[in-house]
């Protein structure tokens, strides 16, 4: 069956117009790559997993301004961490972690952790729901997309899918969700691309059943994806037993720790041998409205609970990989729908925020903190949120094209948009050369006179290629786009008129390639 | 044209698996059906509105006109069931509970203790299986689940049973009632005060995370694009300022010292509404009657939210243009002209010809509950008796269990927004079934007609035998078959799988029906004989597991 016919027979109708009139016509009509549809998938022996951690994360108690800190105090008094527990980082004196993060201390020491500030996206929802959807479909905040980005990338990878799947080339799942519940991460233009186990040991005999036609009926709709879900079962249950009956002795993981069990069943199945590319991951609580710290240590209490789990597991992960000898195979990264106000409340909690560190785990890793602390000002308000310095589908976006391989234009149609490329993962793991650009320290955007009343001139240097500069308010809106076009290597200035804007704090924001750079700018009466 | 004739037409093409393409739509709107009434149609009003159609059920409510049926369904005259009981031993508890005697009641008595909490909510929980699997003849038990789903809340936020099972008797006792004055009386109940922080709302610091939901996901919704603001959740936020709960006397209460005096302005969506700032002990209930007012003022955002929220409850997770048309929007028309009230725009609904609308029968995957709880009635599995409350407590513990691996625990949604079986768009109800959740549903209907759960010296079980010996002519193959799926099944098999079920298993192979009425018959005559018994056993086995392990069992 050609792709265009399966995807017409299978798409339900509502899904197809939304799908079409969106970005991704390109994907649709028949190109080079679907030609060949045998064996057309990237050849890559890479693993992805994905850990979600719901509820919106305090990413500013996780990852600590050292070089701010009494600002950062100031903020969050009754939930501050005192800056004599803050764990210190390797050569990144500006920033800290958690005192319950020891794991991940010791992995960023030894370079195989990557810290990327204040992750988000312009426009930031401040509803857990519509943002965690925001978070897997990859769309923009305005817009509704109803696949994930994982999905869109596995069904460009395997655009069949599920016809005449498992076969030689694909015997596995394509991704697998461990746990029970399907994620929309998974779900691909009409179909979902996961498969959830919650213990790769038990599954039951699904019945080879006799069957009528399904009738053409909403009844034959859902009867069709009851039976191709019983189908899939069946025919992956057998690979996903077999690999976890393979896999050899393991080191031990922590008790106790919901994430810890999960990632130590992707460590089985991947060294059992699965092709899968994709795991997702997930553990819930970071919702803390109220009582994140305890009132007599704050560096205890639930989220400092929730950030020893999460480290504590990834350091076992991490370290049974390399006794399993599969470490370079894989790298993980962590997400949450949004972080949390700069301001604490006086229920000792956070309310819903918006940016937050990304942190990406792996041998594989281009170690280090990328971007700058979020500023924090010496008078935070309790709307006051951190400004997202990178777009979250840029961290999508490296991992598609440096560690699955995948070229500039399937990029743009997975994503949907063109993202910039971020140094997170080491070069070579594509057997191409990537461009480094180290410019920690350059001054790549001012303005001036700052403060300022109504003008201000902007100035900024350019290496070349695709270069935006965006202005943003302090909820993370986009007030103006200054520039957004390609542009010769070189400085420029120009006018920025802020009629019409309240006083207050803005943010400049210049990405350029992998740069990216943001500055605090003050308006005054 | 009836719906056997229309499937057939419809089914000239023949389908391979996952090419599939729903091809009819319909534009049925709310006039009042007049099809033909039938157990089929009584069946599917029954499986929607019930948690499964019993064989009882379904003759006695064909008995009746569709008018009636519906009727009855929607009068609840059953008394609100006993409270839960003390199920539980808290020997090991701080503070146990020994005020409380063991199978008496435990909600006039307030204790502190986790671990007594703990007990006493999974004994709410239980207590909950327990009266779903002796629900009345009405609409009452999947409405108060319609409304825990909507106004979502987790009993694990709270160590305090007595605010769980007050909160779920409102929804209960309100389960026909008025949403606006449900909605009301949500945003100060206890439990909810305590899941989304109200309790800790204070002028000092306004938490938004109820002002938030109160209206993203209790009245207004997202999807309709209403354009309240961040500032109106704020400002919302500070109307709510003050409420605090008392443990002791099980309620809450508003503490004015803690509220917000100052005036609340709303944005342009709401017409730039000022709710004046109030001080004094009334305020709190004042200004919550204002904000009520204001969010209930925009009438089409409310009506149609929660209009779809029942039209995805009882007929089907797509709304296409038609349905938005002929049914979404007179309905949600017809809720605000009776001011709010469910009960007639539910009556509309379910008497329409859209809701018998042959597109809309038997493409309701049943969620988790509904299976479990449905497949023990519809089975007719024999409960132990209410004066052993001990062991019936043990049983709907372990149903509760079961529905929990299945990816719904009642009393527990995974989050504020409900079950995402229920909001995540596209694939809605289809998420109850994956890879993991659908060898599940096999292996417990396997589970309770092999062996059965075994729950202190009760067998929690399957009587294949009894279930057949239920039907009209069980001795006729063919009619045991035709009569089990009409209970069953809401998909119509062809009459070629018919006859290969009722050849492969109950004739184990043989061509002559005389083989099976035969066996029937010798068991009839000898009810004692083990051998007789287990001929007929062995083979309603297998048919029954055959039957509930298919896709088509899935779909209601």
């Amino acid at each position: 069956m050609k792709r265009r016919d399966f995807l017409r027979n299978t798409i339900p109708a509502t899904i197809l117009p939304s799908f079409v009139n969106g970005h991704t016509v390109t994907a649709l009509s028949p190109s080079p790559w679907l030609t060949s549809l045998t064996n057309f998938a990237t050849e890559t022996d890479h693993v992805l997993v994905i850990i979600q951690m719901n509820g919106g994360n305090d990413g500013l108690n996780m990852i600590i301004p050292r070089d701010n800190y009494s600002n950062y105090y100031k903020a969050r008094t009754n939930i501050a961490i005192p800056e004599n527990k803050i764990l210190t980082l390797q050569g990144n004196a500006a920033t800290g972690l958690h005192p319950a993060m020891t794991g991940i201390q010791e992995l960023f020491n030894n370079g195989k952790a990557t810290i990327v500030q204040a992750a988000g996206y312009p426009e930031p929802n401040l509803s857990h729901f519509r943002s965690t959807d925001i978070w897997m479909s990859a769309s923009d905040s305005d817009e509704v997309i109803d696949s994930g980005w994982v999905g869109r990338y596995l069904n460009y990878e395997f655009p069949n899918f599920p016809s005449g799947y498992p076969n030689a080339t694909m015997p596995d799942p394509l991704a697998i969700q461990i746990g029970s519940v399907s994620s929309l991460t998974f779900q691909g233009p009409g179909m979902g691309m996961a498969m959830s186990i919650s213990n790769p040991t038990s599954f039951y005999n699904i019945v080879d059943d006799i069957k009528d036609p399904a009738p053409a009926t909403r009844a034959g709709k859902e009867l069709t994806y009851i039976r191709e879900i019983a189908r899939q079962t069946e025919l992956f249950a057998g690979a996903i037993k077999n690999a976890a009956s393979k896999s050899s002795q393991q080191l031990p993981y922590p008790d106790g720790n919901i994430l810890a069990a999960q990632l130590k069943i992707v460590a089985r199945l991947i060294k059992g041998g699965l092709k899968t590319r994709v795991y997702m991951v997930s553990y819930t609580g970071f919702d803390t409205h109220s009582m994140q710290a305890e009132e007599m240590d704050t560096t205890t209490g639930k989220h400092a609970l929730l950030l020893k789990q999460l480290s504590d597991a990834v350091k076992a992960f991490q370290d049974d990989l390399a006794f399993l000898g599969i470490e370079d195979r894989v790298i993980s990264f962590t997400f949450s729908e949004f972080g949390r106000r700069i301001k604490s409340n006086y229920s000792m909690g956070t309310d819903h925020g918006v940016a937050a560190p990304m942190l990406v785990f792996g041998s594989k890793v281009q170690p280090g903190v990328l971007g700058s602390n979020p500023s924090i000002s010496a008078n935070v308000s309790v709307n006051d949120n951190i400004p997202h310095q990178y777009d979250y589908r840029s961290i999508y976006a490296s991992v598609l094209e440096k560690w699955f391989c995948a070229d500039s234009s399937a990029l743009q149609s997975i994503l949907l948009k063109n993202f910039q490329s971020l140094p997170i993962i080491q070069d070579g793991s594509c057997n191409g050369i990537n461009e480094l650009n180290k410019k920690a320290g350059v001054n790549l955007i001012s303005n001036y006179p700052n403060p300022f009343t109504s003008q201000t001139s902007v100035k900024y240097i350019t290496q070349g290629g695709h270069t935006l500069v965006q202005v943003i308010d302090c909820m993370g809106r986009v007030v103006t786009v200054l520039v957004d076009k390609d542009q010769i290597g070189n400085t420029y200035t120009l006018p920025f008129n802020s009629t019409g804007l309240a006083p207050g704090v803005y943010y400049l924001r210049l990405q350029n390639g992998p740069l990216q750079q943001v500055k605090p700018i003050l308006k005054v009466k | 044209m009836d719906r056997r004739s229309f499937l057939k037409a419809r089914r000239a093409k023949k389908n391979i698996v996952s090419t599939y393409t729903v091809s009819g739509r319909t534009s049925t709107g709310l006039n009042q059906y007049s099809g033909s009434w039938t157990k089929n149609e009584v069946a599917h009003l029954l499986k929607r509105t019930m948690f499964g159609a019993t064989l009882p059920d379904i003759e006695y409510f064909s008995q009746k006109t569709m008018e009636q049926c519906v009727d009855e369904l929607l009068t609840i005259t059953s008394p609100m069931p006993d409270p839960p009981l003390k199920d539980y031993d808290t020997g090991d508890a701080q503070n146990p509970d020994s005020d409380v005697d063991a199978g008496t009641t435990w909600i006039y008595s307030n204790n502190e203790d986790s671990d007594v909490g703990e007990k006493r909510k999974q004994s709410l929980k239980k207590w909950w299986i327990g009266i779903l699997l002796n629900q009345p003849r009405n609409i009452r038990e999947k409405m108060t689940l319609f409304w825990h789903n909507h106004f979502a809340t987790e009993m694990a936020s709270s160590q305090n049973a007595r605010f769980a099972y007050k909160h779920h008797t409102l929804l209960r006792q309100n389960c026909l009632g008025n949403f606006k004055a449900l909605a009301r009386s949500i945003a100060i109940d206890p439990l909810m005060l305590v899941y989304q922080n109200g309790e800790h709302n204070s002028k000092y610091a306004p938490d938004e995370n109820f002002a938030r939901e109160l209206q993203e996901l209790f009245t207004l919704g997202k999807e309709n694009n209403p354009n309240y603001t961040e500032d109106d959740v704020k400002a919302a936020a500070r109307v709510l300022t003050g409420w605090r709960n008392d443990e002791l006397s099980n309620t809450s209460y508003f503490d004015g010292s803690s509220h917000d005096t100052g005036n609340k302005t709303f944005s342009s969506f709401y017409n730039n509404k000022t709710i004046q700032g109030k001080s004094g002990s009334t305020a709190g209930e004042e200004e919550l009657d204002e904000l009520i007012n204001m969010i209930f003022s925009k009438g089409a955002e409310a009506s149609v939210y929660i209009v779809k929220e029942l039209y995805k409850w009882f007929v089907y997770y797509e709304i296409d243009q038609a349905a938005e048309e002929n049914v979404i929007a007179p309905l949600a028309q017809m809720l605000q002209n009776y001011n709010w009230d469910i009960a007639p725009v539910l009556s509309a609904l379910l008497k329409s010809e859209h809701f018998f609308d042959v597109m809309n029968q038997g493409c309701f995957i049943k969620s988790p509950v509904d299976f479990v709880v449905g497949t023990c009635r519809e089975m007719k599995v024999a409960l132990p008796p209410g004066s052993d409350y001990t062991t019936a407590y043990a049983a709907c513990g372990e149903l509760l269990w079961l529905s929990s691996l299945m990816q719904q625990e009642l009393g527990d949604p995974p989050s504020v927004s409900g079950w995402p079986a229920y909001y995540q768009i596209p694939t809605f109800h289809e998420m109850w079934i994956n890879n993991d959740t659908y060898p599940k549903r096999n292996q417990f209907t396997d589970t309770l007609i092999n062996t059965g759960y075994t729950l202190n010296n009760f067998l929690l079980q399957v009587d294949s035998v009894a279930f057949a010996r239920s039907l009209n002519n069980p001795g006729d193959p063919k009619m045991l078959v035709e009569d089990s799926l009409a209970v069953l099944y809401r998909i119509q098999l062809s009459d070629t799988i018919k006859e290969q079920l009722k050849k492969e298993i109950l004739l184990t192979g043989q061509t002559n029906d005389y083989y099976w009425t035969n066996a029937w018959n010798t068991y009839i005559a000898n009810p004692t004989d083990m051998m007789a018994y287990q001929t007929v056993h062995t083979r309603l086995s297998e048919l029954y597991k055959y039957l509930l392990a298919l896709p088509e069992y899935q779909l209601s």
